[in-house]
């Protein structure tokens, strides 16, 4: 296999902060688990800054994450959600860096892959299962499903189904962020397989031409489905395919890597053009639900990148050798987790399913090239809802 | 009447604008279209009625009923361009009017456009907003689609519309369907344009008629200009719709020339236009088989038919109600299109009225259509692929025997 194992760094305070109960906005410097690797710019440093709050506010966002996919696979078993569910759990810590370092005016775009980002830009639970099982309170009406999950208050732009589309997408938010001159930046997600597509050379090749402030995310799970990385591509250095874009390649297991990584990015995107950030990261479970993930990797792997790697148990120890709180507390933030995932489900089951009378709802927006003349003889003009 | 090319073959050039000898204009004594909601009617100084409607503005011209004394361009309102020139005065109007819209392609800033109608708009304007986009149409419309989803209204110009193939999946997965599958979140108010159609022995990958292939995307509307007139009106509407919406042009309808109003309008883009009233049968057609079909109608009218000519305008979705009354009064119906003959608009047509206005039929709905064939490049082959006037006519003497 192609996947290099890390050796099992922990995250040592560098310095001794003075740790107090309620979460405080004393700033706690740590050290990325790796050095960032760079291409063709000089790469940001190892040291980053965060807060104890913040720490907590991780470990909660992620162990929100990790509950909610682990559900949905249950649901997904119960055949209360069909079709296809791509699980992000393993892949948390680059949702929740990202956020942590842009604002909600910066736009995210990503593939098929998005319940957590969905949640990460500020969708709740119940918005989230709701659309799963194709209910009415879903964040798309039910009518998207797994793959279209969309927020469009919070610059959350979705959720595509098709492999590497949403990459000039992308690159088209990040054209209007610069055409009415706003100071905001585009993070266009796509993964390992996507990587190959020509849509994301050629869109790239327009970024640069008229920098624009577009930053691809790489999310290299080492795996296009069945496929791993070696297989699929000549040069897997996704960091580095930008040729004469520069580019970063990041520990995206370590939720503080990520968020120097996106922080760094977002200020060149903003002088320079684009960037490409490689996220090295894992995904537990296999493509999709459909996939057991077990055919194309050993379960050795899968459970050594648990046991070394996972963003959560990181988190954890960093917050337990920084006193932050206790293996208890902890414990019971996620007890308190796993009621909340299960209540928001429970209200989600509730929810009806979408109207027939909403079938034609937003094909085309309201009032426009909706009329039918004449479909019904009697009636001399049918309009179509 | 608008000055046109020499079609293939025609015997002669179509009628100039002050020739009216071959239509009747019994306009006042014609409802061709409902009552129920438009308050006013353009009549046309030629002598062509459209109808208007609360939701389009349009203007009325009072006193144009069609006489030869009416007709001097001396006395005409107006002014005369042609056909690139009215999209792009539609376009600059649109421009001016909503900073928010702005135009991407290939070739459309500098060089002004392959076929001038974006000639000097970079100057005026700037580079970003008429953007000159590389060879990537994918992934420009990808763009385009991207940026209408913040706001902005950018207006998606293919070079030839068979390069917008290779959009097709941001067509209709992201453009289609995005407003859709995201509950009504996002708009997506783009215009993709492009010239289409079989033009002068281009090849068989420059002559492709794509309204057959994007006709079952749910969620975008479909239209086709014909004339200067309402190249200009659909134009702008569909730059002001909220829906993403497909302009189809043809390569060789470029040049026609025509005198249009000075004023400000608007065209309803799902409305079809009545080229000529008729009785005896009903003609659909569009784009450049509308000057086929106006060629045959002078043979038909000189043989003592009387066909009733519609340009449909809008392929998606079809102004039943135009067409419907027409069949109510005609009972046959020929459609003539350049699509080909498997699953082409006239196909869908065919089926829509067939399944709508049956019991008003006295004979089977006929279609012609181009040739499933690839568009040869040799010129007499060329001719053979498209529908001519002498086949049209022959066609109405079959249907109308």
């Amino acid at each position: 296999m192609a996947l290099t194992h890390r050796s099992s760094n922990l995250l040592k305070p560098l310095s001794a902060a003075v740790l107090r109960r309620t979460f405080s906005t004393d700033t706690i410097t740590v050290e990325t688990s790796v050095p960032f690797t760079s291409h063709n710019c000089s790469p940001p440093p190892r040291t980053v800054e965060t807060t104890p709050a913040e720490m907590m506010s991780f470990f909660r966002d992620m162990a929100t994450m990790r509950r909610m996919e682990i559900a949905a696979d249950s649901l997904y078993k119960a055949k209360l959600i069909r079709g296809f569910c791509h699980l992000y759990d393993g892949q948390e810590a680059v949702a929740i860096g990202m956020e942590a370092a842009i604002t909600s005016k910066d736009c995210i775009i990503t593939a098929y892959r998005d319940h957590c980002l969905f949640l990460a830009r500020g969708g709740t639970l119940v918005e989230t299962f709701a659309e799963l099982m194709g209910r009415k309170d879903g964040c798309s009406k039910g009518k998207g499903g797994s793959m279209h999950f969309y927020k469009k208050e919070s610059g959350f732009y979705g959720g595509h189904g098709i492999v590497g589309a949403q990459v000039p997408l992308g690159c088209g938010l990040a054209f209007a962020q610069k055409y009415s001159k706003e100071e905001h930046v585009t993070f266009a997600m796509y993964g390992d397989g996507a990587a190959n597509q020509g849509q994301l050379f050629e869109a790239l090749n327009m970024a640069a031409l008229w920098d624009l402030p577009a930053i691809l995310v790489c999310e290299n799970n080492h795996y296009g489905m069945g496929t791993a990385e070696w297989r699929a591509a000549k040069s897997y250095a996704y960091y580095k395919r930008g040729d004469y874009v520069p580019g970063l390649k990041v520990d995206g297991m370590d939720a503080f890597a990520v968020k120097q990584a996106c922080k760094f990015a977002k200020e060149h995107a903003l002088k320079n053009g684009p960037i490409i950030l490689e996220m090295d990261t894992y995904r537990y479970h296999g493509h999709s639900m459909s996939d057991p993930g077990s055919t194309y990797r050993k379960r050795d792997e899968v459970t050594g990148v648990r046991q070394e790697r996972d963003p959560l148990e990181r988190i954890r120890k960093l917050i337990l050798s920084h006193d932050l709180a206790t293996e208890k507390e902890l414990k019971d933030t996620e007890k308190e987790i796993r009621k909340e995932v299960d209540e928001a489900i429970a209200k989600a089951k509730e929810s009806p399913m979408p109207d027939p009378s909403e079938l034609f709802d937003n094909v085309y927006v309201k009032g426009f090239g909706v009329e039918v003349f004449g479909a019904d003889r009697k009636e001399v003009k049918s309009v179509l809802p | 009447m608008t000055v046109v090319f020499l079609g293939i073959g025609a015997t002669a050039a179509l009628t100039s604008a002050n020739s009216f000898d071959s239509k009747k204009l019994h306009i006042s004594s014609r409802r061709l279209v409902s009552e129920t909601k438009s308050t006013f009617f353009v009549v046309r100084s030629d002598g062509r009625l459209n109808s208007g409607s609360n939701r389009r503005a349009q203007i009325l011209i009072t006193n144009a009923v069609a006489t030869k004394a009416d007709s001097s361009p001396a006395t005409k309102p107006g002014h005369e361009l042609l056909l690139f020139e009215a999209l792009r005065e539609g376009l600059e109007e649109e421009m001016e009017r909503d900073a928010r819209v702005c135009v991407m392609g290939e070739d459309v800033g500098h060089y002004g456009g392959s076929y001038k109608v974006t000639k000097d708009l970079a100057n005026k304007y700037g580079d970003l907003r008429v953007l000159d986009t590389p060879i990537a149409e994918n992934s420009f419309t990808g763009m385009a689609i991207g940026a209408a989803m913040t706001g902005l209204r950018p207006i998606i110009e293919g070079m030839n519309m068979g390069f917008l193939l290779l959009a097709f999946n941001q067509i209709s997965n992201n453009c289609g369907m995005l407003h859709y599958t995201s509950g009504g979140q996002f708009t997506i108010p783009v215009v993709i344009r492009g010239p289409g159609g079989v033009g002068r022995q281009l090849g068989a990958e420059h002559s492709q008629r794509l309204e057959s292939y994007f006709q079952s995307i749910p969620g975008i509307q479909m239209v086709a200009c014909s004339t200067p007139y309402n190249a200009k009106g659909l134009m702008k509407a569909a730059i002001r719709s909220e829906n993403p919406v497909i302009l189809f042009e043809h390569v060789l309808l470029y040049n026609l020339k025509e005198r249009i109003p000075d004023e400000e309008y608007v065209l309803n883009l799902e409305e079809a236009e009545m080229v000529r009233p008729g009785e005896h049968i009903t003609i659909l057609t569009y784009s450049r088989m509308r000057y086929h079909v106006m060629q045959a109608a002078k043979t038909l009218v000189n043989k003592g038919y009387d066909p009733e000519v519609i340009d449909i305008r809008s392929l998606k979705p079809f102004d039943l109600h135009t067409i419907g009354n027409s069949v109510k009064k005609t009972h046959r119906v020929l459609i003539v299109e350049e699509c080909m003959r498997t699953g082409g608009i006239g196909a869908s047509l065919t089926a829509a009225i067939n399944e709508n206005f049956h019991d008003y039929l006295d004979a089977p709905v006929v279609c012609l259509s181009s040739q499933d064939v690839p568009t040869p490049y040799a010129g007499t082959l060329e001719e053979w692929t498209v529908v001519q006037p002498a086949q049209i006519v022959t066609a109405v003497e079959q249907l109308c025997h």
